[in-house]
């Protein structure tokens, strides 16, 4: 035991506790800043709530009681008809109200338009819309000169090494391991190109909500309004081209005869399994990338209350919550290609469900 | 409803941009980013697998190739020692043949001079007792100075004198 080699976890093991250290010592300097103004509680779940949610402007930072943020352009629709765009900067100065839209804090801090209960049309350029920009940029940045590489080269004269290869043996693992074997040899074709934007959508948008600043962040694939889209894209692809054995295998499926004649049993479950499918998909994603997020956001928040309890409570937890973290966000890591894996596998076993092929042979 | 947290109620605007930026990204990506890596990964591997088997099919026939030139060369040796060896027979053969004929032939030879040196002296012996004959006669004819009454007895009675002079 006296001879400790550097082995791999031993010099983790350092890097982490010096990390610690000076992470400990960030924190109470910040935390004191914080609370010499007015000990006002923590509310996490308001603080997890608001970093979580979609928003009309992109908050960096606060510094000095000061909002640092990127402000996005509103676009919305009077009741009355003409839509109108501007800086979602109007409506956070001057009163909080422009043209008669405000955003009310008491409804999910949506736009509404005064002297009307119901939400006006809102096309806003919201922070969820330029994260996805920001990530289909980056996908674009991978895949096209990828792409390139294989115009410009002779592909029977050498193969791609260092980025273009591994890209390529991502894509072609997801292409021939999961989309190949999981729909199956005769029907994958189609489908392989939605099923691989999906997977690297995904993947990359995980991604980027690891990133704690400016680029990445936005809590993407932990809004149902996008796990639901992709879900029911899935659920569109699966039902419209299902082959008629699919359908057969729903309406009057092989079981004896006793439980889908006098009272369709079988057929009834069958249909309500055609929603159901998409519907985990949906909830599936949406609760993993929602749960890690929050998990993360708690224990941060996790260090600023116990320095609301003491000083000395606020620092030994800092040192649990930072270890803890470092634990979630590699994890995270993990769960950010599993969630995008298990979503295109998923969606590829449904596809493969709507083409059985022992059928046909 | 009205309770739930947003990210928890489908946003309509969210879900418009999403469906374009999706749409987008997927085309331009469908169209022009995975179909050339899948295709030309396809061509690689199509061109590897042609590569294998005709390596495979060269090796094969370059191992045919040298299985019938070991056989030739198999062949022209057996054939070399064969054509030897017959040499070597013949060759045997002729030297004993030839042997047997000139002993043949000098047996043969000493045969026949034997006999005729035999015949010879029988000639000689013969030629040698009638000259003897002769000039006994002529001598006694000398001697006597007459002349015997009949050739036949005279004969007979040289005959006799001859044997008993031997």
């Amino acid at each position: 035991m006296m001879q400790q080699k550097h082995t791999p976890m031993n010099i983790l093991k350092k890097i982490s506790l010096v990390g610690c250290f000076f992470l400990a010592g960030i924190g109470t300097l910040t935390a004191q800043h914080e609370t010499t103004p007015e000990a006002k509680p923590v509310d996490v779940q308001e603080i997890v709530f608001s970093h979580l949610s979609d928003a009309y402007d992109w908050h960096i930072t606060t510094w000095n009681g000061k909002h640092i943020s990127i402000y996005l352009p509103v676009i919305v629709k009077h009741h009355q008809g003409g839509w109108e765009i501007f800086s979602s900067k109007r409506l956070h100065e001057e009163g909080h109200h422009y043209n008669g839209f405000y955003i009310d804090e008491n409804r999910k801090g949506k736009i509404y338009e005064e002297g009307y209960d119901d939400r006006p049309w809102d096309l806003s350029i919201t922070k969820d819309v330029l994260q996805i920009w920001i990530n289909i940029f980056i996908l674009l940045i991978i895949f096209i000169p990828c792409a390139r590489w294989y115009k410009k080269h002779d592909i029977t004269k050498e193969a791609p090494k260092g980025f273009v290869g591994a890209i390529e043996t991502l894509t072609m693992y997801i292409h021939d391991d999961v989309i190949k074997s999981c729909i199956g040899e005769k029907h994958y074709k189609p489908y392989a190109p939605y099923l691989l934007t999906v997977f690297f959508f995904l993947f990359i948008t995980n991604l980027m909500g690891l990133i704690p600043i400016f680029p990445g962040g936005a809590n993407v694939t932990g809004n149902i309004s996008i796990t639901f889209l992709l879900a029911f894209i899935t659920f569109l692809l699966v039902n419209i081209f299902g082959s008629k054995h699919y359908w057969k295998e729903i309406l009057w499926p092989d079981v004896p005869m006793l439980i889908k004649c006098p009272i369709p049993l079988m057929p009834v479950v069958e249909i309500i399994g055609i929603f159901t499918k998409p519907f985990a998909l949906m909830v599936r994603l949406f609760a993993n990338m929602f749960g890690g997020h929050t998990i993360i956001l708690s224990l941060t928040c996790l260090i600023f209350i116990t320095f609301g309890i003491s000083k000395e409570m606020g620092t030994s937890m800092t040192f649990v919550s930072f270890l803890m973290l470092l634990f979630m966000n590699c994890l995270e890591l993990l769960v950010a290609f599993l969630q995008a894996y298990i979503f295109t596998m998923l969606s590829a076993i449904f596809i493969g469900l709507a083409h059985p092929q022992h059928e046909e042979n | 409803m009205g309770n739930l947290p947003s990210i928890l109620t489908p946003d309509f605007g969210l879900m418009f941009w999403m469906l374009l930026s999706f749409l987008v990204v997927f085309l331009v990506l469908a169209f022009f980013a995975f179909p050339t890596i899948t295709k030309a990964v396809e061509e690689r591997k199509n061109f590897i697998d042609d590569s294998l088997k005709n390596a495979r099919l060269a090796n094969e026939k370059l191992a045919g190739i040298k299985a019938q030139s070991d056989q030739i060369l198999k062949e022209a040796s057996e054939k070399q020692a064969r054509i030897i060896q017959e040499a070597m027979a013949t060759k045997e053969h002729i030297i004993a043949e030839a042997r047997g004929k000139a002993q043949q032939e000098g047996a043969q030879i000493i045969e026949e001079a034997q006999s005729h040196i035999v015949a010879e002296k029988e000639r000689v012996l013969r030629d040698a007792r009638s000259q003897v004959a002769n000039l006994s006669v002529q001598i006694a004819e000398k001697l006597l100075q007459e002349k015997l009454q009949s050739n036949e007895e005279q004969e007979k009675y040289l005959e006799r004198i001859l044997n008993n002079m031997e």
